[in-house]
């Protein structure tokens, strides 16, 4: 009768320690679905979504607070890769966060306009605005998302969309025509 | 003789190379004007380093490589620069892109003097990749992949230098007119390339419908050359000449999915690229024309000509005759591979093999495409082992991740599956189209981790100006709050001070009370 008893408490014992160990050993950092989900959402981190930034939506989805139809820039693909991703429903982008661009665009300061109040170099979210105060202020083409965080806040509205122009290394085959209208 | 493998599939076309191949390579006029995109290789686009209104000399360099993967520009001929600007240029997409333009002085007068004839023995296989770099020369084949990078095996040991004749495609016959009028610059070429590489052995495979090309090149052929040397003759079928099925005919080895061929020890280059490297070498000659077929039943005079590159296509076709009112279609490139231009102002680049002006009967007819019937033909012919019509319903329904996995990035490009299939589906355009969604995607996917990462430097640098503000504001605090407590000790030692005073006056006046007392 004891042998069973002390057998089976030092096996608790045991494993009790190995559980408890490992919990602390291999103590996993962040949220991996987090990662996940940031990873699907464009990063323009715009807050059109009604979050700071791509990532604090992320956080947001998986915590089952906002729904995966929230991200403007994604569009229907961004929303079918959440839905794929969380085992989900696909939904259309809800209107109220806004309706997706016709194409690609960044955003140009007109140099003469310019009066150097660093307001957008504030706004900016990924520093991709360069300049300094009373200085003319100048975009990174390259680095900008195309957020258009920067342009409510100029005072003398000297910030503009501009469409990404297709190069040589953007350029994309068409689907082909022949059959488009028949698929 | 050697033993040749089969590669699977491929197709039997007919040639129409005898209507090119009457008379000899001739050379093109110098142009009055030169457009030369600084884009005409794989790579990044090459950076101008002259100025509108500056005189450029032939072979000047006008525009450096930028990058590891990038050629530079030279200048074709003498004259003036009159512009750098976006141009039309020999592209499917008709996107304009930036061009250095020449007017032509016509005297022609070189940069240097490249008469005398250096040795590549003396030179390390180093210092023949920068020449070769120097000289602008990539593959002239048609992909135009920078020749230089292709000789840098890196610690991988190079077997087999193949040297690329088959020049399968119909149409096209620069390479077999090279290879019959120039064997000892093809062979000075493939000399250097072994030095460069140290190959143990060097291969030209020539395809049988060029008899005068393998003769020519076995008849150039010292003793000693061939003891290492060995003209192949390959069997007449398209795509013979794509470089890993005439790896396979060659070698009986196949380069693997997503590797390369230098992965199996074995270098590829095409017999225009070898001419060029011996002119470089040996002269210090760099890219600044190459060999372009033109061909087609709208050209009265059929032929091939050396062309300064950045020549107005247009001005090529009315040296050959054009006949305007014959042409259907031109093509740069073959009918299996090239493209349509619509604008023939376009200039001839590095990578122009053939100008290909078809006249209404020789262009196929459009045929609108019906649904696939998987008969399989499109397999039983892929040259690249592919199932096409796997990849045509998954490229169809957007099914990026099903292509890839079967092996989108393998195929070719060839052309061989539209041509059997029954339904007349375009195959390869929907292959274009999978691929370059896939790049896009890839590039957008880099595009966000980079304002990922730049936005978390943001929040990092927000974060950290808070606390140095914060640091700042606490020790000013404190500073002043020990000024003030500094301002009490002061007080208070006046303070002690002038009490210590009051109480020395107030004993002083006891004293002399008292001794007024004594005295009085």
């Amino acid at each position: 009768m004891l042998v069973p008893i002390l057998v089976l408490a030092g096996l608790a014992i045991v494993f009790g320690l190995l559980l408890g160990y490992s919990a602390v050993r291999f103590r996993v950092e962040g949220d991996p679905v987090v990662d996940k989900i940031d990873a699907l959402l464009p990063q323009t981190q715009c807050g059109q979504c009604g979050y700071a930034g791509c990532r604090p939506y992320a956080e947001a989805i998986a915590s089952g607070e906002a729904d995966i139809n929230q991200c403007v820039p994604g569009g229907d693909a961004g929303i079918q890769a959440l839905a794929d991703l969380l085992d989900r429903d696909p939904k259309p982008l809800n209107a109220e966060h806004g309706t997706v661009k016709e194409e690609k665009t960044v955003v140009h300061i007109d140099e003469q306009v310019c009066i150097g109040c660093t307001l957008c170099i504030q706004a900016c979210p990924v520093d991709a605005i360069v300049g300094a105060a009373k200085h003319m202020h100048t975009v990174l083409t390259d680095e900008c998302t195309g957020c258009d965080l920067c342009i409510p806040v100029c005072p003398v509205d000297c910030i503009h969309q501009v469409p990404v122009e297709t190069t040589l290394q953007t350029w994309q085959w068409p689907f082909p025509q022949a059959e488009a209208s028949r698929a | 003789m050697r033993k040749l493998w089969h590669f699977h599939g491929g197709l039997k076309l007919d040639g129409h190379k005898a209507l090119s191949m009457q008379s000899p390579i001739s050379r093109a006029p110098i142009p009055q004007r030169l457009t030369l995109p600084l884009q005409q290789h794989i790579g990044e686009p090459a950076q101008p380093v002259v100025e509108v209104g500056e005189r450029v000399l032939t072979g000047q360099v006008i525009a450096r490589a930028e990058g590891y993967i990038s050629a530079p520009v030279h200048a074709s001929s003498s004259g003036t620069v009159i512009a750098i600007e976006k141009r039309a240029i020999a592209h499917p997409s008709n996107i304009h892109d930036t061009c250095i333009v020449i007017d032509t002085d016509g005297q022609d007068e070189w940069v240097t003097s490249h008469e005398t004839r250096q040795d590549y023995l003396q030179m390390e296989a180093s210092e023949l990749r920068n020449r070769i770099r120097d000289a602008g020369i990539v593959g002239l084949g048609g992909a135009g992949f920078p020749s230089f990078i292709k000789l840098n095996p890196g610690t991988q040991q190079v077997d087999t230098l193949i040297i690329n004749g088959a020049e399968c495609e119909p149409y096209i016959t620069c390479d077999a007119m090279l290879m019959a009028e120039r064997p000892r610059e093809i062979l000075d070429g493939l000399l250097i390339m072994r030095h460069a590489l140290n190959a143990r052995q060097c291969l030209i495979g020539i395809e049988d419908n060029k008899p005068d090309a393998i003769r020519a090149l076995q008849d150039a052929l010292t003793p000693e050359e061939s003891q290492f040397i060995e003209v192949v003759t390959v069997p007449t079928r398209y795509p013979a000449g794509g470089e890993k099925q005439l790896i396979r005919t060659l070698t009986g080895q196949e380069v693997p999915s997503n590797g390369l061929p230098i992965h199996i020890g074995i270098v590829c280059h095409n017999v225009g690229t070898a001419v060029a490297i011996a002119r470089a070498i040996h002269y210090s000659e760099p890219l600044i024309s190459r060999i372009v077929t033109l061909t087609g039943q709208a050209i009265a005079q059929p032929m091939n000509v050396e062309v300064r590159i950045g020549t107005a296509m247009q001005d090529l076709l009315e040296h050959a005759g054009l006949d305007t009112a014959k042409l259907a279609r031109l093509l740069m490139g073959g009918p299996m591979m090239g493209f349509i231009i619509e604008n023939p102002d376009v200039p001839v680049i590095k990578t122009t093999n053939c100008l290909l002006a078809m006249a209404r009967t020789e262009v196929a007819q459009e045929v609108p495409a019906m649904p696939c019937i998987r008969c399989g033909e499109c397999t039983r012919v892929c040259p690249a082992k592919l199932l096409p019509q796997q990849l045509y319903w998954y490229a169809r329904s957007r099914e990026f991740d099903r292509v890839e996995a079967y092996h989108l990035f393998d195929c070719i490009e060839c052309g061989c599956c539209a041509v059997v299939c029954p339904s007349h589906i375009p195959l390869v355009q929907y292959y274009r189209f999978a691929k370059s969604e896939i790049w896009a995607k890839d590039r957008e996917k880099q595009k966000a981790d980079i304002a990922r990462e730049r936005h978390e430097f943001h929040q990092l640098r927000l974060e950290r100006k808070k606390r140095e503000d914060e640091d700042r504001k606490r020790k000013k605090k404190e500073m002043l709050e020990k000024a003030a407590r500094g301002n009490d000790d002061k007080q208070a030692a006046i303070r002690a001070a002038m009490e210590r005073v009051n109480a020395k006056k107030a004993a002083q006046q006891q004293s002399a009370a008292s001794n007024k007392d004594t005295s009085a």
